[in-house]
Parts: C-alpha cells; structure tokens; sequence
C-alpha cells in the first residue's frame, strides 16, 4: 500500500512495437475480440499504424488525491504524450476518472478534494497557471454526452467567444466554428443544420459535437472520461477513429473501463487499481504480456 | 374428453381462474380491495376538481359577459346614486398593473440572484441554510401579517419619500410600499422555481463549461440562466398570480381608496405611485355585498377581469414551456 506501483518509464526512443506499424490494414476496428491464443489481444490492434512521432506535453509525477480521509489517487507518475493515445483502465473507483480530472484542475471543484504531487504542462506546474486559462489548454470530455441547450453554431461560438470582451459577429466565428466541426468529423452532417438545436443530434453526433467543442479551444491536451460509454458500437467506433486521428495535434488521454477499446485506441496503456498504477506500458506489451499479476488477471477478465 | 382421463390434472395456466384472458395488460381486478377503494378516490376526487374549477370559470365567464361592459375599463369609479353614474374600474385595472409590474420587478431579479447563489455557491453552507429556512418562512408569513409589518417600515420618516407627507407626518401607503412587500410575498415562489431549475441541470453540464475555461459567471449567464427559462417562467407566473390576487397588502398598503390620490409636489408618475390607489381584487372586495360599493354585478366583471388577466399569465408560460422542449434536454 505504502510502496509506489513500479513504473516503468518509457522514453521517446523506445520503438512502438514493429509488429503494428507494418500489420496489414483492417477493414474495420471492430472484432478484435478474443480470438486463438492464450491472450484474448493478439489480433492485429488496428488498421492505423503506430504514432509517427511523440512529444511530451505533462507530466504526472508522484501525484496522490485524496478525498477526505479517503486516498483516490496514490503515487502515480506517468508522460503524457502528443503524438500517441494514452489509455488509463481499471475497475469502477479506481481512481482513473480522477487523475484525469486533477490534469485541468476540476478536481478542485470539489471541496474536499486534495491534491499533492505536482503535474507540469510543458515544464510549467498546472497550479500556477490560471484555472480558466489552463481548463483551455486542457480540454475535456465527458461521459454523457452534454451539448449546451442551444444552437450547434453557438455551442462551438461560446468556446470562441473570450469572456468579458464584447460579442463577435456570427461572420467572424465562422471559419473557427466550421473547422472545429471538421476537426471533430463532424461538419459534413450539420453544415446545413447549423441553426438546429445541439440537443436534437443523435447521441454519437452530440458527443462529437462536444469533442468539436474542446477542440475549438485550441488544446493541447485532451482529456476523454469514457467518452463511448452511453453510446452504440457504431458511433462508438466514429468516435474512436477520431481519437486516433486527433492524436496528432493534441495529447490524447483516455478513461474507459472498457478493455477493448483501450486496446482498439491506445498507444500506451495504465492499469490503475484501488488508487495505484498498477503498470504502464505500451499497449500491446500491456495486454499481451503483462508483467504484472493483477495486471494478467484484469486483462483477461478474472476480475472486473 | 381423452385428456380427462389423465391420472394427473395439469395446473390451470392462468392464475386469474374463470376470468377470460384480455390480453397482457394489467388492469385493476387482481388487485388488494384497499387498493382498488384508493384508484377510485383518486378518481373521484379528480374529477371532482375539475368539475369545481370549471364551475368557477364557466360561472364567472357568464357573469362576466353578462355585466362586464367596455366602458367599466376605461372609466374610473365615481360617486353616484344610479348604477350609471358610479362608473368602472380603470383605476383598479391600471393599478393592478402597476403593483404587478413593480413587484416583480422588484421580486424576480431578487430571486433569481437568490437562487443562483443558494444553488452555484451556498456558501459559507450555514448561511445557506439559514437563507433557505428564512425564505421558506417568509413563504409560510400570512399577507396581512407582512402588511402590518409593511406600515411600521414605511411609516418611518426615514421613508417619507416613498408616500405621502404632509407636515411630517407619513402616510405610509402608496404604489410603492405596496410593490414593496408584495413583492416580498412573490420572491419564494420566484427562488423555489428556479433553484428547481437550476438543480435539474446536471452538474457535468457546468464542468463542460468549466473545462472549456469558462468561468463560474459566464457558466451561469450563458448556459446555466437560459437553460432555466421555462422555469423562471413558472416562477414568475406563480409570483405574479399571488401578488395579482392580494388584498390584505392592498387594504393595507396601499391605502385602498376607490381612485388614484396622486401626491402634488412632484413630477408625473412619481406622484401616482407616492400616492393611495386601488386593484381589482380591492374593487372586487368593495363591490361585493359586504363592501361600501355593494354592486355584485360589477364585483363579477372586475372577477372576470382579473380570470382573464390569470389565464393569460398562463398561457405565456405554456408559450415559453413549449419553446424550451424545442431545444431539447439532456439524456439521463
């Protein structure tokens, strides 16, 4: 319990498994379910290759959480990186929704929540940096998918819109807007529609909606709570080979309890459990050879 | 006839024995005769309810139409010995408007600055309750209880400004003490409809904005605010309705004189709303067979008037209830 997870870091030379990068395409993402083999993940991960290249935007180091008395996030450390998704997975109450929080500071929205440790965005500590400029730098997206009850325009244009300044014209948002919406692959369904109510898009293009939202803002981080969780398996996997495209322009972090998606998604993977890292490792080191005991036994469902 | 001479009978399928099945649904034969006495209360009871609201609308639809004439809207009451010679209710009308639309001026801003800040601050959380338990005891204060009240506040010379002094003495009563504490009788309804409001949004829908670099203000002005329009609506509409249908305050307060008394000394519509005047639930009072006019027949028109006026308020939150579920909500 004392004793910090082993951590091992990975730096930026270490080559992402070869197999992938030259694996053969798939038509789809889908069925990569367990399959002959020991380990239920040793089909080919997915049809795009391995990160081109890796930048380190933050770094988590030695970062504990506590909620009252109760310990939430015990001694993690971890890079987060542009250039490749990072996966944090474990059990409900783990931990991970969490750590994802404390990384643009919402956890301090919460009364009781303490933070020690200290997180760096490109070599400057999040605490000494505005929250309201740090939560533009840093964006999120929920599990639910939250549009705001108004037109889909607006719910991009508020991002836009700097607070205090007066109102700009519709005109000048425009570009920004619509590039948000492309950026999030999402403009080709409501350039028509611009004016309808956000709420009216079904739930897979309202969670794009808010993913084109976090990314109006310019990020360069952004962070993903389960973002699939209230959505079908076919927008689920729009909105997967999005996260894999945007992995080059920002850092991608993503909570999920679901193991075959951090598998489809990932590059790197954490296994959190009861507040501790577990392991990080690269995806397909993680789940096809886990060094870790809890680490085997989660990945290949003993618990859950 | 051959199944018959099985040894072993097989198990009536249906538990309802020697009732024909009608189809899946449930219906209320299979169930405890408390229950069964309990639907039909409830239904007795429902009906019943409908039947006496739509006895009062229907009657004072008739009598209102029956005696209510244009001319009662635009001329003021007068003195007189003929049914001719007394006029209307212009005067009640207009300052049944004018109480209406100062105390809710006064009460919906107040309450929703209350609401916002029970709900999104609510804190130090002691202050907060006892906030909450002050508005919800405010909300229990009879009317006429808090006009008493209002006479020893408005009576002060500190306040003179607000009614009519003559050689220091204050009067008290005037449009303006009247809004006053009118709109202390509207203000909970105004915070207990929007803090409903404002509790319904779910709290990821405030950490998207915050996580975009929003502000807690500009959370709550541009997302929190207008998604609880519909209940700001209620909130009014409900304010409105009580401080329309007052009378104790009026009687009060207001000094309920028949028409407008507007002070001299100052410009124009200060020295109306300095001044005693009347509304319609006064007119209604006085005009009914234990008031000074004893007219029922114009007591039912200003009646029918001030239906209207309710119904209308009504309408206008349907309006802006309807609007709303165009924009859709959050699934749960």
């Amino acid at each position: 319990m004392s004793t910090p997870p082993p951590i091992r870091r990975l730096s930026l030379e270490d080559p992402p498994a070869a197999s992938e990068a030259t694996a053969p395409p798939r038509p789809s993402s889908n069925g990569h379910g367990p399959s002959t083999g020991g380990s239920p993940f040793t089909a080919t991960r997915r049809s795009i290759g391995a990160p081109q290249f890796s930048i380190r935007r933050m770094e988590i180091d030695d970062v504990s959480v506590h909620y009252g008395e109760k310990e939430a996030v015990k001694h993690v450390s971890l890079p987060v990186r542009q250039g490749e998704v990072l996966a944090l997975i474990g059990p409900s109450g783990c931990g991970k929704t969490t750590l994802l929080r404390s990384l643009n500071r919402l956890t301090e929205l919460t009364s009781t929540a303490r933070l020690s440790g200290s997180i760096r965005l490109d070599d400057v500590d999040i605490t000494l940096i505005e929250p309201t400029l740090l939560r533009r730098r840093v964006t999120m997206v929920f599990q639910q998918p939250n549009p705001f009850p108004m037109s889909v325009f607006d719910n991009i244009a508020y991002v836009l819109r700097e607070q205090g300044s007066r109102r700009q014209k519709k005109k000048t948002l425009e570009p920004a807007v619509h590039s948000a919406l492309s950026r999030a692959g999402l403009f080709e369904e409501v350039k028509d529609n611009l004016d309808h109510p956000a709420l009216k898009l079904s739930g897979g293009q309202q969670q794009r909606l808010c993913i084109a939202r976090a990314l109006a803002a310019q990020p360069e981080v952004l962070l993903l709570d389960e973002p699939c969780s209230a959505l079908d398996p076919q927008s689920t996997q729009v909105i997967e080979d999005l996260i894999v495209k945007l992995r080059d322009d920002v850092a991608v972090v993503i909570v999920t309890h679901n193991l075959q998606q951090a598998y489809r998604v990932a590059d790197h993977v954490g296994f959190m459990y009861l507040g501790d890292l577990v392991e990080y490792n690269s995806a397909s080191a993680l789940f096809n050879k886990p060094r870790e005991q809890r680490t085997r036994e989660y990945v290949t469902g003993a618990f859950g | 006839m051959e199944s018959s001479l099985a040894t072993p009978q097989p198990p009536a399928s249906p538990p309802v024995a020697g009732k024909k099945p009608t189809g899946a649904t449930e219906g209320s034969d299979t169930w405890r005769l408390s229950d069964r006495i309990g639907l039909a209360i409830c239904w007795f009871l429902g009906l019943l309810f409908c039947a006496i609201a739509l006895a009062i609308v229907i009657y004072l639809l008739v009598q209102g139409i029956t005696y209510l004439k244009p001319s009662m809207l635009v001329t003021p009451a007068a003195a007189g010995f003929s049914e001719g010679e007394t006029g209307g209710f212009s005067d009640a009308l207009i300052g049944t408007m004018i109480v209406a639309t100062m105390g809710m001026a006064l009460a919906l801003p107040a309450g929703i600055a209350i609401a916002v800040w029970l709900v999104e601050y609510g804190r130090p959380s002691a202050l907060a309750r006892i906030t909450e338990s002050t508005i919800e005891s405010i909300a229990g204060i009879p009317s006429i209880v808090l006009a008493l009240f209002g006479t020893v506040i408005f009576q002060s010379t500190a306040l003179g400004f607000l009614s009519r002094t003559t050689e220091g003495v204050v009067f008290g009563r005037s449009f303006f003490a009247a809004s006053a504490m009118l709109s202390l009788v509207a203000l909970p309804l105004v915070v207990a409809s929007v803090r409903e409001g404002l509790n319904s949004i779910p709290r990821h829908v405030r950490e998207a904005s915050y996580a975009v670099g929003k502000t807690k203000a500009a959370t709550t002005r541009r997302i929190l605010l207008p998604t609880c329009r519909p209940q700001v609506a209620t909130g009014a509409m409900l304010g409105l309705g009580r401080i329309v249908g007052d009378t104790a305050i009026i009687v009060v307060l207001l000094g309920a004189t028949q028409n407008f008394s507007p002070v001299e000394e100052v410009p124009f519509p200060l020295n109306y709303l300095r001044g005693a005047g009347t509304t319609l639930t006064n007119f209604v009072y006085e005009a009914s067979p234990t008031g000074n006019l004893n007219q029922p027949q114009k007591a039912y028109a200003a009646a029918f008037v001030l239906l209207l006026i309710v119904l209308a308020l009504n309408a206008a939150v349907d309006v802006v209830h309807r609007r709303s579920r165009k924009v859709g909500t959050w699934s749960q």
